[in-house]
């Protein structure tokens, strides 16, 4: 198939699955500004409730500089090329229940287990037992590199109301893809 | 002393913390990438305040959004306040959230357990844009 017919048929597949944003390449402070600007335009014309604007507002934020701290500083990219700064993909749409935020990028293959297990506990807890996990993580006075101490994951299942739905795709010895689609409820 | 004042900016808070009153304002939104970064400057600000601080201290904390990033962070600056507190000075945290947005209030409740400052919990209206 030629270039343009598949530029048409992804531009269809995502009218489809009506994204309001994706977008896949590297990240910078600014693009991240300019990404979450869009995102709140756009919510503020199709969603009424502001609650619900600012729990999908908060996972986009979170989501987004996920990718942004934690790309995988030392592996593989697509097709081998080394990567050297903060990149993934990034999807926004409307569902029938509310908003799913799909994100991905590359990480390395030895923190997999780890990222499993933290998600897999995130998922096995209530709103009142992720409350209380925020709060602990929040005052055991440890700081991860991105500052947060492990917070994002948890605050993200805390706005999503629902159950962190995730992949792993093994790449090649040292690196993974980690896919991440969350639900917010409305 | 000298007070600190930062603009807000789209990831960024408004900053007014005044030595002369013990009035200390952080408002609008506090999303940056670099949280730590951004936090140090008001950090070491309190802490020098606190050296000699006034009788009556009170942060007015008005935040629409901030993420896990900066959560730390703002743990960081009440536990500078509780420390002035520790040291026999009135001081106090009102804590601001949005008619609705319950995520907010509970935020401050659960600061509110964990620091050892007084918080009074203030229901507006609407966050205004930075």
């Amino acid at each position: 198939m030629v270039m343009t017919d598949r530029i048409h048929d992804l531009y269809d597949e995502l009218e489809r699955h009506r994204v309001m944003l994706s977008f896949k390449g590297s990240l910078t402070p600014d693009l991240i500004t300019a990404l979450l600007d869009m995102v709140e335009r756009r919510m503020v014309r199709i969603e009424v409730d502001p609650k619900a604007r600012k729990r999908v507002f908060t996972v986009v934020i979170e989501c987004l500089q996920n990718l942004y701290h934690h790309f995988d500083q030392d592996g593989a990219g697509q097709h081998g090329a080394k990567v050297q700064d903060p990149h993934g993909v990034v999807m926004i749409a409307q569902t029938d229940t509310g908003y799913s935020v799909i994100t991905g990028n590359f990480m390395a293959g030895q923190e997999v287990d780890r990222l499993k297990q933290h998600l897999d506990r995130i998922n096995s807890l209530g709103p009142d037992e992720l409350r209380d996990l925020y709060k602990s993580r929040l005052s055991d006075g440890t700081y991860t590199a991105s500052g947060g101490g492990g917070l994002g994951m948890i605050e993200i299942a805390r706005k999503s109301g629902g159950k962190l739905e995730y992949g792993f795709v093994p790449y090649d010895k040292d690196s993974a893809f980690f896919s991440l689609n969350v639900n917010v409820t409305t | 002393m000298q007070p600190l004042q930062l603009e807000g900016s789209p990831k960024t808070p408004f900053v007014n913390f005044d030595p002369s009153t013990g009035f200390l304002e952080l408002k609008g939104r506090s999303i940056p990438e670099n949280s730590i970064e951004f936090y140090k400057p008001l950090i070491d600000w309190i802490d020098q305040y606190g050296r000699s601080p006034l009788p009556k201290t009170a942060l007015h904390v008005q935040l629409e959004y901030f993420n896990t990033s900066s959560s730390k962070c703002i743990l960081d600056v009440f536990k500078k306040l509780e420390a002035i507190r520790a040291s026999g000075h009135e001081v106090s945290v009102l804590w601001h959230y949005e008619q609705d947005d319950e995520d907010m209030l509970e935020a401050g409740e659960d600061y509110a357990g964990i620091i050892k400052v007084p918080f009074r919990m203030i229901q507006i209206q609407e966050v205004n844009d930075q």
